[in-house]
């Protein structure tokens, strides 16, 4: 569905990709994880044949967005990060209208347009100005409006960044149904348990080059320990008590509010430091997620 | 493996395109255009109802300093429906444009899917030709009772010339808005562009009454071409040398304000 | 008595004088970004007094006023004053007030401090007569630079425009906190529009026939032109006494009214 290679983008002397390989196959859900500012929107909004290639090639449905630009947008759905709904216009009229713009028929994008209110749950919402809705249900309808043209393949930019909990987990749930109906997903996210819960595979990106690629497990597999063990202590001391837990996992990391002890057997770690007499205010022993495999590629956290 | 997309898929035409954008200006227009009813049609008809008739009661001058017109309100009534087009059109492609690429970026969802740049452009000139046509016609239609058109033909003239008028605005500044990322910049557009032509261009007196370097300035703003081919048609005293200039004039700045707005809109909605 | 470091004591409320300087400080510091706009703002009535009192004034003879020869110009002159701070005030209470309380929801974050809502709507129009002060003080420097002003009346002209502006600028805001979208500023150009065009500002009221005549005459901004036109004439007559006592009465009704509407909608 895309393949590009080299694909590099640049503003002026800010280069925000700087060569990057990818590769996505038909009917699979593929991630670009990464923090703010790793390239990812930029990646996003060239493969949605709006923002002209800077150098590298770029193949999206086996088309050269530079020449087939309308041929491929046809086909695709788009869910930008920040919103751009018509905010004047009512829930319905914004899929009806953008519908238009593809050529489809009037009396058959009115039908999709209910369909679509009912599948993200805003049917009894049609006749809202959309700014009444709140964060989640704009989402939806963002979410809505990309699926109006029936698309081959759906870029999700950021698709629940801003949003609460219980509306993420209602988004996740539609983005399921529609990988289930075999629709190809693309999206950006800088939520590791989103990128685990979504993806079949992805990359990890950091100033605009991958860093990393595979499934979520592989990647954990690859670059982490199965569990970590999180050790708090007094405000200050992580630092110092740092070299004293070195030796009792594979790896040690310092974070400003707690120390991360990786190795495959949690609760041993934890053993191990109250036997060296020392007692952090508060022990946790969790698996190994993307966002370790992150601190370990760059030495940076996900979100900060 | 087949390819994803069939290599030849044929194109909508770039008509086709823009006319796929018909029901979101319908949208909008059904939105506005109760508003719009008091700037576009009621605040010009003020305008002749007093500098016309109330204030030209009071001016009784000989038609040779009125350009040729045997009334004030003759005299004012075309360039006042010149200078309509203008306001009408750098309303619609100012802060409407600025809200399409940097409020509520709809230009950006609209190029999201198969339309481009161009079509985006072509849809809005496109409607705004149509909002040209109903706010002339209309004027034209009121003005017709007051003796100021002095042959259909004129008329017709008059109607096609705001056509052209509102064009050579809108292409422009239409740029300008494309590209603009803080909107102050329009307060300067209307401050020192459009209310000093709107006021100088040979709407309201004739420019022959300004100081002669003041004069040569005003013939050379895009209004004044406006306003004087347009009285040209009402009051019947058409020329072919000097209308060829103004239409020539109107054209080129229509032509190349259209060239220059399609490849900022491109770049604006290309980052 | 001990004190919690980090909590400040409690302290009075500010002074209406110290809100209010602080509220204009907050505007000036606003517009020092876009002084061009402060500046260009001035321009607008210069240029209708040149276009139309000069311009179309050549296509004129002269106007009788209260019994005075004048030239158009100089008839003209005092509307294009009148008419500004009108507009000027007008623009900013309705606007702009409805930006801040809507849009920017500057006004919820004042409140949050001991600010009251009269310390609110008294610093906005404050800083409104600040503004069109200084335009109608240099428009009133245009005028005599003309030798469009014939008496010194005129000194009197600049509180006139104060008056004018506050005038405006209360009624203005009230009608503003009953505005729901920006789609209701149709409502305002529908009133000031016309107002503009004839309330005498370019021809004499005599243009008008019966009935017609006094509805002009009972207009806020005829009032305010003819006693500009009044001051900067020297031509003075009761019509002045009428029109400040009408201008002091429709701004503090509108204050008042504004006032209680900002207590409803913001302290909710």
């Amino acid at each position: 569905m895309i393949s590009a290679v080299g694909l590099r983008k640049a503003f002026g002397d800010f280069e925000a990709v700087r060569g990057i390989d990818v590769e996505v196959r038909r009917g699979e859900a593929f991630g670009f994880l990464g923090p703010n500012g790793a390239g990812k929107s930029s990646t996003m909004r060239m493969i949605a044949a709006v923002s002209p290639v800077t150098s590298g090639s770029l193949r999206i449905l086996g088309r050269d967005p530079a020449e087939d630009g309308p041929a491929i947008r046809a086909r695709l759905g788009v869910c930008p990060q920040e919103d751009t709904l018509d905010t004047e216009l009512t829930v319905r009229d914004n899929l009806v209208v953008y519908g238009r713009y593809f050529g489809i028929p009037r009396s058959e994008v009115a039908r999709r347009a209910d369909e679509l209110l009912e599948f993200v749950q805003l049917a009894e919402r049609g006749k809202a100005k959309v700014e009444s809705l709140s964060g989640g249900m704009k989402r939806r309808l963002t979410i809505a409006r990309s699926l109006i043209n029936r698309p081959d393949l759906l870029l999700l930019d950021e698709p629940t960044t801003g949003l609460d909990p219980q509306a993420r987990h209602v988004l996740w749930d539609r983005l399921f149904r529609l990988k289930q109906q075999g629709v190809t997903l693309v999206l950006t996210t800088h939520y590791m348990d989103e990128a685990e819960q979504l993806c079949d595979r992805l990359v990890v990106m950091d100033k605009g080059l991958i860093v990393a690629e595979g499934s979520p497990l592989e990647l954990i597999r690859g670059h982490s320990t199965r569990e970590v063990a999180e050790l708090r202590f007094g405000v200050g001391e992580h630092e110092a008590l740092a070299a004293k837990v070195e030796d009792l996992g594979e790896r040690v990391e310092v974070l400003p509010d707690r120390l991360l002890v990786y190795s495959d057997d949690g609760e041993e770690v934890i053993a191990r430091v109250h036997e060296r007499g020392l007692s952090p205010v508060a022990v946790l022993v969790r698996r190994s997620t993307l966002e370790d495999v992150f601190l370990r590629l760059t030495g940076r956290t996900l979100v900060d | 493996m087949a390819p994803d997309l069939p290599a030849t898929s044929a194109r909508p035409s770039r008509w086709e395109l823009a006319w796929r954008q018909s029901d979101y200006w319908l949208t909008v227009y059904r939105r506005t255009w109760r508003g719009s009813v008091i700037t576009s049609f009621l605040t010009p008809l003020f305008y002749v109802l007093a500098m016309g008739v109330l204030l030209g009661g009071f001016i009784q001058v000989a038609p040779e300093r009125l350009e040729g017109a045997t009334s004030y309100l003759a005299f004012v009534a075309p360039g006042l429906v010149a200078a309509q087009s203008m306001q009408l059109v750098v309303g619609e492609v100012t802060y409407p444009v600025m809200g399409m690429v940097k409020w509520n970026r709809i230009a950006f969802g609209m190029t999201a899917t198969p339309l481009g740049p161009a079509d985006v452009v072509n849809a809005h000139l496109g409607f705004l030709v149509f909002r040209l046509a109903t706010v002339s016609g209309v004027f034209l239609a009121v003005l017709a009772p007051f003796g100021v058109l002095t042959s259909p033909a004129g008329a017709v003239g008059a109607f096609l010339t705001q056509i052209l008028v509102g064009l050579a605005f809108a292409t422009p500044i239409y740029g300008l808005s494309a590209g603009l990322r803080n909107e102050a910049a329009f307060a300067l557009v209307f401050r020192l562009g459009i209310i000093p032509m709107f006021l100088f261009s040979g709407a309201f007196f004739p420019v022959g009454n300004l100081s002669p370097a003041l004069e040569t300035l005003a013939r050379l703003t895009p209004l004044w071409h406006g306003v004087d081919l347009t009285r040209m048609f009402t009051l019947g005293t058409l020329e072919a040398g000097p209308a060829l200039v103004h239409l020539g004039y109107l054209l080129a700045m229509a032509g190349l304000g259209y060239l220059w707005v399609v490849r900022r809109l491109t770049r604006r909605l290309g980052d | 008595m001990a004190t919690v470091p980090g909590v400040a004591q409690p302290r009075p409320t500010p002074s209406a004088l110290a809100a209010t300087r602080i509220l204009l400080y907050r505007n000036y510091l606003s517009y020092r970004a876009a002084w061009y706009i402060f500046l260009t703002g001035f321009l607008e009535p210069v240029f209708y007094l040149f276009s139309i009192g000069v311009g179309v004034g050549r296509l004129i003879d002269s106007f009788e006023f209260n019994g005075e020869t004048i030239g158009y110009a100089a008839f003209v002159a005092p509307g294009m004053l009148a008419a500004s701070a009108m507009n000027g005030a007008v623009l900013d209470s309705t606007f702009n007030f409805f930006f801040k309380l809507k849009f920017e929801k500057l006004y919820d974050q004042i409140l949050a401090t001991p600010m009251s809502t009269l310390d609110v709507a008294r610093g906005e129009l404050a800083w409104s007569l600040l503004r069109g002060g200084i335009y109608s003080f240099g428009f009133l420097g245009v005028m005599a630079g003309m030798g469009l002003v014939s008496s010194w009346w005129a000194v009197l002209a600049l509180p006139a425009t104060l008056l004018v502006g506050f005038a405006f600028a209360g009624a203005a805001m009230a009608l503003t906190t009953y505005m729901r979208s920006w789609q209701d500023f149709e409502y305002v150009s529908l009133a000031t529009m016309p107002m503009f065009l004839f309330s005498a500002t370019f021809f004499p009221v005599t243009a008008f026939p019966g009935v017609l005549r006094w509805l002009v005459e009972a207009t806020p901004l005829y009032r305010s032109v003819v006693l500009c036109r009044e001051l900067t004439t020297g031509a003075l007559s009761w019509d002045s006494a009428v029109s400040v006592v009408y201008l002091v009465a429709m701004g503090v009704v509108g204050l008042l009214v504004a006032r209680r509407r900002l207590d409803a909608l913001l302290l909710t």
